[in-house]
């Protein structure tokens, strides 16, 4: 995206736009793709249907001239003020009933002046605060100095808000009718536009003008730029081909045409340079452009007009070097400098060859940095070296300076693609390569030289030298496009009659052909239409291209608005999908957040992941088990996804687990809340070796901290959330999914957790991680000295279980029988165990087995421990007799006492 | 016959005297017990002489109708009391706070999500997905930007180390991937949800992280009219009904023709506000004909096929929709602000 300042008063030379709201103007380019993205007033009123009320205007809006308070003025009559030495009373008319007094300090009047027009405020005008840290507007009021009312303000660029100017106040010329309010006389509007790459043609005046003239069936007004050479010419290859000048100048070689496909060059001699007129600077300045010097003020403004950056060398410069060059060959060659029989010496004429950079090549560009050259750089070249690299910056050496006397003006034309890649590798973006870089016709080099070469001669009284050198080895083929207005339907599905897709092909300066066809007979409503593109609109190859072109002239509000009436595609359930959804909710139902982190870490992450190693606790434990057979969560740093250039060094790799982001939020938020519940679902990245792309599985995240109940007066719970309440969420996730029965949980080692922690395993196959967070992790990651209990699962077989179907159990009509069962077995034994014991002693007629207790202690003799069943039996078929139920107890006490070794507590 | 008269008396008034259980059961004891007043009258009958027997019989049965009668009375009378009273007791201070079930919530871009995939499932647009990590051919190239292309400098890109390996920029890969998994030559309806990365400066208004959600409809019958009809159900169904579309020409490789489209600001309804820049519309999507070069890069023949597609940012309609100002809030994990939706 490309922003451009257009100033409505530059644009109407191009195209007749006074009659044009502002407003409605920017509002018709931005529907047809030129974005205006903002308009500044200088001046000029806004239309009521300005949306930005006046006292919400700021610099970037501008400040509109009251039509009853700012005047053009005349000052008749200038005196010294009588007590003061360095004020001046001056005598103004403005066209009101009697001339005002105003006192002014301005250094750009002297006493006796008189005949002087002058902007003019009156008391009461609205005007930029001159004096202000930042842009502040003020209301003129009246001031007294030394006795002398002052009635009114000669005012600076930088009270109008033109520009920062506050030396001096404004000069008009001598023709400005007075009493004519100033905002009638010069108000202006400029038009801020972003646009699209493909605008290359738009990054400037006439492309913005012809644009207009297209969209409201407008004449371009050529002759007020002498467009002569272009009007009506479509085919490049009709273009007239410039006459050289009479006597050659310089000699140009192109040795890489890919590169460089056509450069021009003119001669402007004895210019002297100063700075331009007050209506090139304002413009300029209007345009986001500081003015320099009238040369290369010229260059700017042919830029800014027509698109086409040019560079100016001092050819008296170049000249030097090609005598210096010549000298040198001819050192080497052990001759003198060549001379005619006569012993004249003979004209040395430059040469500029345009080649890519050898290798190895340097050279100062004007900005006085020197720069590496690589061998894939287009070089503006002489004999002696590089003199700029092409259409991107110019040398320092041949550089226009004050003592410049005659001036050679490139205009060139450059493959936009290593133009872009030439400024990215210098790091050289600039007004010139945003135009270069997106693609210009060659065939503007010869107007816009003209044009250039003109306007300097024009500013700093010098001779264009007549006839243009011209290089043109790779000429702009000419592209021609066929259309049907069936075509134009089944995009648009909408009609648009062969006459109006014409009448806009043509306002847009498209050439336009009927074309006999099978179908249609030539000139029919149906027949094709053969559309040749205009030399400088290099982005229309292909039929949709114009289709473009059409709708957008016509107004997309045109186009109706239909319900698809195509095929539905066949539809699919998507399980993975559902899935994810399905364990999202049924987290949140849990009482969780659902949360959302950056895929983006930084090396430090895995550090504090890390940060147990080498611990005690985790030492000891880990000579236990081996880590290896869990789900690898914390990969070696070295192997995850890096960025090459990532913002921060916080986040220059792709995470590989979510238990880093998940621990940064769990801190995070303790520092202002006490109970944190979150869980995540998100991507990770696994390198995969020897492929292209990461693996990016989805992977569930659960984090919880603080109070078990968060608190409120009836059912406040302050025990802290521990392991078992996270694995309390994941079984109960696993229960709701229906695998809770073929999942196992196994004591796990894992570098991230203290001795409570366990790893998943569905049908034997590892699926996560679950526990308390080890205490030198938590200090890594700055979170508070409590528990905190994390979970890391792999979504896809959680997923996976969405779509399977849980059956249902009969309900029996029949009582249930409860009974409790208390055992005493050694530490050893798990519950898993135990509830497994009981389960097969019990057969189909237990029904529920229920843990309520576990206790160690006074009446439990040491390495045991006490654990206290409710069993629920049941039929289906009968009620259960207290003999049936003794039977089933007596088994289940048996089948506990040899398999895990279980005694009955009395 | 006195001392029948005498026992009614006692007893009515110590009736009304009993005002609470133990008082009634008390005087039921007293005179209607086994060992009460009453029964002691009616055993002292044969002592009586015969003459009077009856008539005192009678009297005495009466008496112990009535008798019965009053305490039931009574007793009901002393009920109520009761009850009212121990209800009068229980009387609670209702505004104080209920006990409060412990529920999650979705973050505010999963809710934005899921309304987006319900609103386009109801026009036949299911859900497809493409890698985050994607290759230059899959971000640019086969999306009609060659290598060196003036256009991809709309999209900051992040490399990795792997030359040729982005960050995707947009789901608009997931097009390609979509046309060659799905077709070819079959009609396709799909959204492409996914997270994109761009190398730019976090700030309130840009993120270097943020979700996007893709359309894409190919057929042998899609026009942009139905392109608008799409836009215009989507933005009434998520916006509100009565939504103005507008479309604005605009420029992306992948689309020709390409537009952004606009809606009427929901905010000031059009009459120009802070948030619309004064401008009274809301980009909400850039959208297009799908460009020849891609669906002839998808397995499409662009002279028998045409589609559209359109890509859409949930954190910016869920910030239109709740009023955030700062998309640095969405990924921050703040359940202060993560608390307020839902
Ligand atoms: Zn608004």
């Amino acid at each position: 995206m490309t922003v451009i300042r257009v100033p409505l008063s530059w644009l109407n030379d191009f195209v007749d736009i006074h009659d044009l709201d502002p407003i409605e103007l920017a509002e018709r380019l931005t529907l047809a793709g030129l974005e205006v993205e903002h308009i500044r007033w200088v001046g000029l009123n806004p239309s009521p249907r300005y949306h930005v009320p006046p006292e919400r205007m700021d610099e970037a809006d501008g400040l509109p001239w009251e039509q009853d308070k700012i005047f053009v003025g005349e000052i008749i009559r200038t005196e010294r003020h009588p007590d003061a030495d360095r004020l001046l009373l001056a005598t103004v008319e403005y066209g009101g009933p009697k001339p005002m007094t105003i006192i002014t300090g301005a250094p750009n009047l002297r006493p006796g002046d008189t005949m002087i027009k002058i902007a003019f405020a009156v008391i009461g005008a609205r005007l930029v605060d001159p004096y202000a840290d930042s842009y502040k507007t003020m209301v003129l009021k009246a001031g007294k100095i030394r006795g002398i009312q002052s009635e009114g303000m000669a005012c600076s660029e930088k009270e109008l808000g033109i520009s920062e100017e506050h030396e001096g106040i404004i000069l008009l010329p001598v023709n400005a009718p007075v009493g004519m309010s100033l905002a009638d006389y010069m108000g202006d509007a400029v038009l801020e536009m972003d646009l699209t790459p493909n605008l290359a043609r738009n990054l400037n005046i006439l492309g913005v003008a012809r644009e207009v003239a297209a969209l409201y069936d407008r004449p371009l007004k050529r002759s007020q730029v002498e467009l002569a050479s272009l009007a009506g010419i479509v085919h490049p290859e009709e273009m007239p081909r410039p006459q050289g000048p009479a006597a050659p100048f310089t000699r140009i070689v192109i040795e890489d045409p890919d590169l460089c496909p056509r450069y021009t060059a003119t001669l402007i001699r004895d210019v002297e340079i100063g700075p331009s007129p007050g209506w090139v600077q304002d413009r300029l300045r209007k345009a986001g452009v500081r003015p320099i010097s009238n040369i290369v003020d010229a260059t700017n403004y042919v830029m800014l007009e027509w698109g086409q950056p040019t560079h100016a060398f001092d050819y008296d410069l170049l000249v030097e070097r090609a005598r210096q060059a010549l000298a040198e060959s001819d050192d080497s060659s052990g001759r003198s400098l060549r001379s005619t029989p006569e012993g004249l010496t003979e004209p040395v004429l430059p040469t500029i060859i345009m080649r890519r950079a050898r290798p190895g090549e340097k050279m100062t560009t004007l900005d006085g940095v020197e720069r590496q050259l690589t061998t894939d750089m287009l070089m503006i070249t002489d004999t002696l070296g590089p003199i700029a690299v092409g259409g991107v910056m110019g040398g320092l050496e041949t550089e226009v300076n004050e003592h410049t006397r005659n001036v050679l003006l490139e205009a060139a034309a450059f493959d936009y693609i290593n133009n872009r890649r030439t400024s990215q590798a210098l790091r050289l973006p600039s007004e010139a390569t945003a135009r270069f870089s997106k693609g210009i016709s060659p065939e503007m080099t010869v107007p816009a030289g003209q044009r250039c070469a003109r306007m300097m001669a024009d500013l700093a009284a010098g001779t264009v030298v007549e006839g243009i050198e011209d290089c043109y080895p790779l000429p702009q083929p000419s592209v021609q496009v066929e259309i049907t207005p069936a075509e134009v339907r089944r995009i648009l599905g909408m009609d648009v009659p062969a006459a109006q897709m014409r009448d806009i092909l043509q306002r847009l300066e498209f050439t336009v052909e009927d074309v006999e066809s099978a179908t249609a007979p030539q000139g029919a409503e149906t027949a094709p239409l053969r559309v040749t593109v205009p030399w400088f609109r290099l982005d229309v190859s292909i039929p949709a291209d114009l289709i473009e072109e059409i709708v957008r002239v016509i107004g997309y509000d045109t186009l109706p608005t239909t319900l698809m009436d195509d095929a539905l595609p066949p539809q699919w359930r998507n399980w993975a999908l559902e899935g994810r959804e399905q364990v999202r909710d049924l987290l949140m139902g849990a009482g969780l957040q659902d949360s959302i982190s950056y895929a983006l870490i930084g090396p430090e992450m895995n550090r504090k992941l890390l940060a147990a190693q080498g611990e005690p606790v985790y030492d000891a434990l880990a000579s236990r088990a081996p880590a290896d057979a869990l789900l690898p969560l914390i990969l070696d740093p070295a192997t995850l996804v890096r960025l090459e250039n990532p913002l921060t060094p916080a986040t220059d790799r792709l995470r590989s687990t979510l238990l880093g982001s998940m621990l940064n939020a769990l801190a995070a938020n303790l520092r202002t809340v006490g109970r944190v519940a979150l869980f995540e679902i998100g991507k990770v990245y696994w390198p995969l070796p020897g492929e292209l792309l990461p693996a990016e599985p989805e992977h569930v995240a659960i984090a919880l901290a603080g109070p078990r109940e968060a608190g409120a007066w009836l059912n406040r719970n302050d025990t802290l959330m521990d392991f078992f309440d996270l694995k309390g969420v994941v079984e109960e996730l696993l229960e709701r999914l229906g695998l809770l029965g073929d999942v196992r949980f196994e004591p796990a080692i894992h570098p991230l957790f203290g001795p409570k922690a366990a790893q998943a395993l569905l049908k034997g196959r590892p699926i996560g991680v679950l526990g308390e967070v080890h205490p030198a992790v938590r200090r890594a990651f700055d979170l508070p000295d409590q528990r905190a209990a994390v979970a890391e699962l792999r979504l896809a077989p959680l997923a996976a279980a969405a779509s399977a179907r849980q059956k249902m159990r009969p309900l029996s009509s029949f009582p249930a029988i409860k009974e409790d069962l208390a055992l005493l077995v050694d530490e050893s034994v798990t519950a898993e165990q135990v509830e497994q014991a009981i389960r097969q002693g019990g057969g189909s007629l237990l029904r529920q087995v229920t843990l309520f207790d576990v206790y160690r202690g006074k009446q439990v003799p040491a390495g045991k421990k006490s654990l206290a069943y409710a069993l629920t039996f049941q039929a289906d078929d009968k009620t259960l007799k207290d003999a049936d139920v003794e039977k089933v107890r007596r088994r289940i006490v048996a089948r506990l006492g040899q398999t895990v070794g279980a005694e009955l507590r009395a | 016959m006195q001392d029948l008269q005498r026992v009614r008396d006692e007893a009515m008034a110590g009736l009304a005297a009993a005002g609470d259980e133990a008082a009634l059961e008390a005087w039921r004891i007293q005179y209607l017990g086994r060992k009460g007043q009453v029964l002691e009258l009616l055993r002292a009958i044969p002592d009586l002489p015969a003459d009077e027997r009856p008539s005192f019989g009678q009297a005495a049965n009466a008496l112990k109708g009535e008798l019965t009668a009053a305490f039931d009375e009574r007793q009901q009378v002393v009920a109520q009391a009761k009850l009212a009273a121990e209800l009068a007791a229980e009387g609670v201070d209702v505004t104080l706070p209920g006990r409060r079930p412990q529920l999650g919530r979705l973050h505010p871009s999963t809710q934005t999500l899921r309304e987006i995939y319900d609103i386009f499932a109801v026009m036949g647009f299911q859900v497809y997905t493409s890698p985050d990590v994607e290759t230059d051919q899959y971000n640019f190239e086969l999306l009609n930007m060659p290598p060196g292309h003036p256009a991809r400098d709309m999209w900051d890109t992040f490399y990795t180390t792997t030359p040729g390996v982005i960050m995707r920029t947009h789901t608009s890969p997931g097009q390609i991937h979509a046309m060659r998994d799905l077709g070819p030559d079959k009609p396709i309806r799909v959204i492409l949800p996914g997270m994109c990365y761009r190398y730019e400066q976090v700030t309130a208004r840009s993120e270097m992280m943020f979700h996007q959600v893709e359309g894409l409809a190919i057929g042998r019958n899609i026009t942009m009219a139905d392109l608008k009809g799409v836009i215009v159900e989507f933005a009434n169904q998520i916006y509100g009904a009565g939504r103005k579309l507008r479309f604005r020409c605009s420029h992306f490789p992948f689309t020709e023709p390409s537009v952004e489209a606009d809606v009427d600001c929901i905010l000031c309804g059009g009459k120009g506000c802070a948030v619309c820049k004064y401008t009274g519309w809301l980009e909400i999507m850039g959208a297009g004909m799908v460009h020849p070069t891609v669906l002839r890069n998808g397995g499409y023949d662009p002279g028998e096929w045409s589609g559209f597609a359109f890509g859409m940012g949930p954190e910016r309609i869920t910030m239109l929709k709740h009023g955030i100002t700062d998309i640095r809030y969405f990924f921050g994990n703040d359940v202060r602000f993560l608390e307020q939706f839902g």
